[in-house]
C-alpha cells in the first residue's frame, strides 16, 4: 500500500504553548490530535506519527569528509519549519487528502501531503 | 511491393481515399475519438503518459496508412486498436524484466474495444483526472486541453501566450505528480462529486472567458478556437454524466452558448468591443441562442418540479437569458436581471458579483444609486470596475472624474478590443464649461 507523509509546519520560535495561543488550545488541540490518531489506527492507516522539538534544537551533521562537521540549527534557513509528522498507508491520494483534511483540523495547522517513493517509481529510477 | 501487401491492396474496400476526404475523416476521428484513446488506453496501462504516447502514435499512423489503406470502418475502434499495440510495443521494448512482460501479455486485450458505456465512463475519469484540485489550476488547464481535448502543446502554448517548453513542463510535471502521489482513475464518489464537479466547471469556464475576452497584445480580441473547445468539451461532461446532478453542467453550457451566440456582434468593423447595448441582435447566432434557452428553460422546469436550487453558473446562464430573449435592447427586463443577481449574491457574495449587479441596478434605480453601490467595492486593480464607473460617471455628466476612470480601465484592460472601446469612450466625454 502507498504511504505517505503528513507534515506539519510551525513557527521556529514557539511560546510557551507550544505555539498554540493558550494553555487550553494546545490542550484541546493535543487531544483532538489523540483522537485522530487512534482513529487512523483503528482503520488501519496509521504508520507512525510525532511531534518535534523546536528547529533551534537541531544540528546539522555533515560526514562526507574525513571527519564529521557538526553545525548547530536547522538545515535550511526558513521562517516556519517541520513540528510534527504521520506516516500513513492509503490507497491513494484522494483517501490520503482527507485524511489529512482531519489532522489539519484536529492539530490545528496546515499539513503537507507528500508520497513516498514506491517499489515502482524506485525501480524506474534505476532503470533510467 | 510483395505479393502479400499487393494482394491485401486488391482487397482493400473502394472507399475514401480521396486525399480531402481523408484528412476531414482524420480531422473527425481526432475530434470525436482523441479523449476516447486516451481515457480507454489510462485504463487499461494505468499510466496517462503511455496512453497519451500510443494515442498520439495511433493518429501518426492514421495520417500514414488511411491514405492507401482507405478510412476504417470505425475509425474509434481502430484507433483504440492500434494506440493499444503501440503501448504494448512500447512496454515490451522498455520492459527489461520477465515480470513486466508476463503483465504486458495478462493485459492485452485482442478483443474489439468495449461496450460505449464502460469507455464513456473512463472520459469521465480522466476528466476528473486532469481538474484534480491536488494540480496547480495551470496545471488542470493544459492537462485537460491535452488529453481530453486532444491540442497540441503548441497549440495549448498559443492559445495561452506562454511558451512551449512551459507547456510542455507543466504537463510533464503534472503527469509526473499523478502517478508518484497516485491521484486516482475514477469519477468522485456521489459526497465528493459537486466540489470535484465545481473544480472541473471552472477549468471550462476558464478555458471560455481566456476566448471570450483574450489577453495580450498581439492576439484577437476573441479567440474562437477557444471558446469553441470549451462548449465542446462542457457538451462531453454534460453527455456523459447522468441527469440528477448535473444542472451546474448544463447551466455552464447554457451560459457558454448564449455568450457564444453573441460572438459575431461582440466586435466591430474597427476592432471595438460593442458593448450589449449597442450590438446588432440581428447577427446574434439563433440556433445557439434556441439551445441555450431550451437548456435554461429545461433546468427551470427541474427546479419548478423540486430539484436542487440553482448554482451559480445556472443563474449566470439565466441572466445571459433574459438578455437575449430581448429583441431590442430596450425590452431588457433588467428588473428580473436584478433580481438574478440578487440570488447570486446570496450563493457568491463577491465584490465582482456586486460589480456587475450594480450594472444591472443602474438601468432600474439609476447611474447615481449604481455608483454608490461601485464606489464601495474594493476592487481597485481590476479593469472593469473602473470601464463600469467610468461609464456611470459619464451618464451623471461628471466628465472630469469619468476620464480618469477611463485612463485607469484603459491601462488595466488586457483585451485590445475592450481598449479601443473605452479609448474611444473618452475622446467622446463632453467637457462641461469651466473644466
Amino acid at each position: 500500500m502507498p504511504r505517505y507523509m503528513l507534515s506539519v509546519y510551525g513557527p521556529a520560535e514557539r511560546n510557551e504553548f507550544g505555539g498554540y495561543p493558550t494553555k487550553e488550545d494546545m490542550l484541546q488541540a493535543f487531544e483532538d490530535t489523540k483522537a485522530f490518531n487512534d482513529k487512523l489506527t483503528a482503520e488501519g492507516y496509521f504508520v507512525f506519527a510525532d511531534g518535534l522539538e523546536p528547529a533551534t534544537t537541531a544540528t546539522v551533521v555533515d560526514g562526507q569528509g574525513d571527519q564529521p562537521v557538526f553545525t548547530d540549527g536547522p538545515y535550511l534557513e526558513s521562517k516556519e519549519y517541520l513540528g510534527g509528522f504521520w506516516i500513513i498507508e492509503a490507497p491513494d491520494l484522494d483517501v490520503a487528502l482527507r485524511l489529512a483534511a482531519g489532522g489539519s483540523k484536529a492539530c490545528r495547522g496546515k499539513v503537507e501531503v507528500r508520497p513516498f517513493h514506491t517499489e515502482e517509481s524506485f525501480q524506474a529510477m534505476l532503470e533510467s | 511491393m510483395t505479393e502479400l501487401s499487393r494482394d491485401s491492396e486488391a482487397r482493400a474496400p473502394a472507399v475514401a481515399r480521396n486525399e480531402t476526404v481523408v484528412k476531414e475523416a482524420i480531422a473527425q476521428a481526432h475530434r470525436k475519438d482523441w479523449a476516447r484513446v486516451v481515457a480507454t488506453l489510462t485504463r487499461r496501462f494505468g499510466d496517462l503518459d503511455a496512453a497519451e504516447d500510443a494515442a498520439a502514435e495511433a493518429f501518426a499512423t492514421a495520417v500514414e496508412r488511411w491514405p492507401h489503406d482507405g478510412v476504417p470502418p470505425n475509425p474509434g475502434a481502430w484507433l483504440t486498436t492500434t494506440a493499444t499495440r503501440k503501448a504494448l510495443d512500447r512496454l515490451r521494448r522498455e520492459s527489461r524484466r520477465d515480470e513486466k512482460h508476463r503483465e504486458a501479455h495478462l493485459l492485452f486485450d485482442e478483443n474489439p474495444p468495449e461496450p460505449v458505456g464502460v469507455i464513456d465512463d473512463d472520459r469521465l475519469r480522466l476528466i476528473f483526472t486532469c481538474c484534480h484540485p491536488a494540480l496547480s489550476p495551470e496545471a488542470r488547464v493544459a492537462l485537460t486541453l491535452r488529453m481530453v481535448g486532444g491540442l497540441t502543446v503548441s497549440e495549448i502554448a498559443r492559445a495561452f501566450l506562454v511558451q512551449e517548453a512551459t507547456v510542455g513542463q507543466r504537463i510533464t510535471r503534472a503527469k509526473a505528480k499523478i502517478k508518484a502521489a497516485r491521484i486516482p482513475y475514477r469519477v468522485p464518489t456521489a459526497q465528493d462529486l459537486p466540489a470535484r464537479l465545481d473544480g472541473v466547471l471552472s477549468v471550462l469556464f476558464l478555458i471560455f472567458n481566456e476566448g471570450y475576452l483574450a489577453t495580450g497584445a498581439n492576439t484577437e480580441p476573441i479567440r474562437h478556437d477557444l471558446t469553441a473547445e470549451a462548449i465542446r468539451l462542457t457538451r462531453l461532461l454534460h453527455d456523459l454524466l447522468p441527469g440528477g446532478g448535473r444542472g451546474e453542467v448544463t447551466g455552464l453550457l447554457a451560459l457558454m452558448l448564449l455568450t457564444e451566440a453573441r460572438r459575431p456582434a461582440r466586435i466591430s468593423a474597427t476592432g471595438e468591443l460593442v458593448t450589449l447595448d449597442e450590438q446588432d441582435r440581428s447577427a446574434w447566432d439563433r440556433d445557439l441562442i434556441e439551445e441555450g434557452h431550451r437548456l435554461v428553460r429545461q433546468r427551470l422546469a427541474e427546479v419548478a418540479a423540486g430539484g436542487p436550487p440553482p448554482g451559480r453558473y445556472q443563474l449566470l446562464a439565466a441572466i445571459n437569458a433574459v438578455h437575449t430573449y430581448a429583441r431590442d435592447a430596450r425590452d431588457t427586463d433588467w428588473s428580473q436581471i436584478v433580481a438574478l443577481y440578487d440570488r447570486l449574491m446570496r450563493i457568491d457574495p463577491s465584490p465582482v458579483v456586486a460589480l456587475n449587479r450594480a450594472v444591472a441596478v443602474a438601468e432600474v434605480d439609476g447611474p447615481d444609486v449604481a455608483l454608490a453601490l461601485v464606489d464601495r467595492l474594493p476592487l481597485d486593480g481590476y479593469h472593469a470596475f473602473h470601464a463600469t464607473r467610468a461609464d456611470l460617471l459619464r451618464r451623471l455628466r461628471r466628465s472630469a472624474e469619468a476620464r480618469e476612470a477611463y485612463d485607469r480601465a484603459i491601462e488595466l484592460a488586457g483585451n485590445t478590443a475592450e481598449a479601443a472601446f473605452l479609448t474611444r469612450r473618452r475622446s467622446q466625454l463632453v467637457v462641461p464649461d469651466g473644466e
